[in-house]
């Protein structure tokens, strides 16, 4: 198993995570969002490769420049994660609300 | 609409909260809690023991219809402060998820309305995060399952 494909090893980073931030309002240069960090250039480059093979962040070219933007849909999967829990529980709490109202009412 | 059950799992972290508002006073959604014969109607276990006092233990299992033994859980409770706080230990048997710590709030929001907020810490959040993809697997086709039951009863 490749673990750098996964989304949720990307977003395990905090530096990978402002990087989200950053991109999610504009598409931005490799130069214009390493600006943002006191990190070592390489070291964004490296963050930004992650993203773009997790998918989270897309490519696109622009002139001469390649920009970075926020791949949405990809970023939907992560919060998708959670919902089959969510489900479950709130299948589970609706049956706890129906049991109890009927025993309320047999009282 | 707004989902009524919330999920809040940090990334990274060993622990979640689950929280869940009622259209229950809270003296009744903390006996779905205590007593066996509810508990099994909405979790849909059997309830083998269940002993609501601090250093009481509890044990559940489920069965397919088939009566053969397909879940089997227990844990110890630490706090028993009734309507308005539950702390437990969970661990399935013979399952890789570890054993978990439990802390269950009740809160009171009106006379006929009431809050469930459960704290969950895992024994690393690998753990956490193998138990969250459960549900993929079979705990979704359950939840579906009673959720399409509950529906069935509105129409």
């Amino acid at each position: 198993m490749n673990l750098r494909r996964d989304p949720f090893q990307a977003i395990a980073d905090p530096t990978r995570r402002a990087i989200l931030l950053l991109v999610a309002a504009q598409s931005m240069t490799a130069g214009a969002i390493a600006a943002n960090f006191d990190t070592a250039r390489p070291t964004v480059s490296r963050h930004l490769q992650i993203l773009t093979e997790c998918d989270l962040l897309e490519q696109e070219q622009h002139g001469r420049e390649i920009r970075y933007h926020l791949n949405p849909g990809k970023m939907k999967e992560i919060a998708e994660f959670l919902e089959p829990f969510r489900m479950m529980w709130e299948g589970r709490f609706s049956k706890l609300e129906n049991v109890m109202k009927k025993f309320k009412n047999r009282k | 609409m707004e989902p009524k059950t919330k999920i809040a799992a940090e990334d990274g972290k060993q622990d979640l909260t689950i929280t869940r508002e009622f259209d229950l006073p809270v003296e009744l959604l903390f006996r779905a809690y205590v007593e066996a014969d509810l508990l099994e109607q909405w979790m849909g276990t059997k309830v083998l023991k269940l002993e609501c006092k601090p250093h009481g233990g509890y044990r559940i299992e489920t069965s397919d219809p088939q009566g053969n033994v397909i879940f089997q859980a227990h844990g110890v409770i630490h706090e028993f402060t009734p309507n308005r706080k539950i702390t437990r230990t969970f661990e399935m048997d013979g399952a890789p998820f570890g054993v978990q710590l439990e802390l269950l709030e009740f809160e009171a929001l009106t006379g006929d309305t009431s809050k469930l907020r459960i704290h969950v810490v895992y024994e690393s959040p690998g753990h956490r995060d193998q138990l969250l993809q459960m549900p993929f697997a079979y705990g979704l086709n359950m939840a579906h399952d009673t959720l399409q039951e509950i529906m069935e009863k509105l129409i």
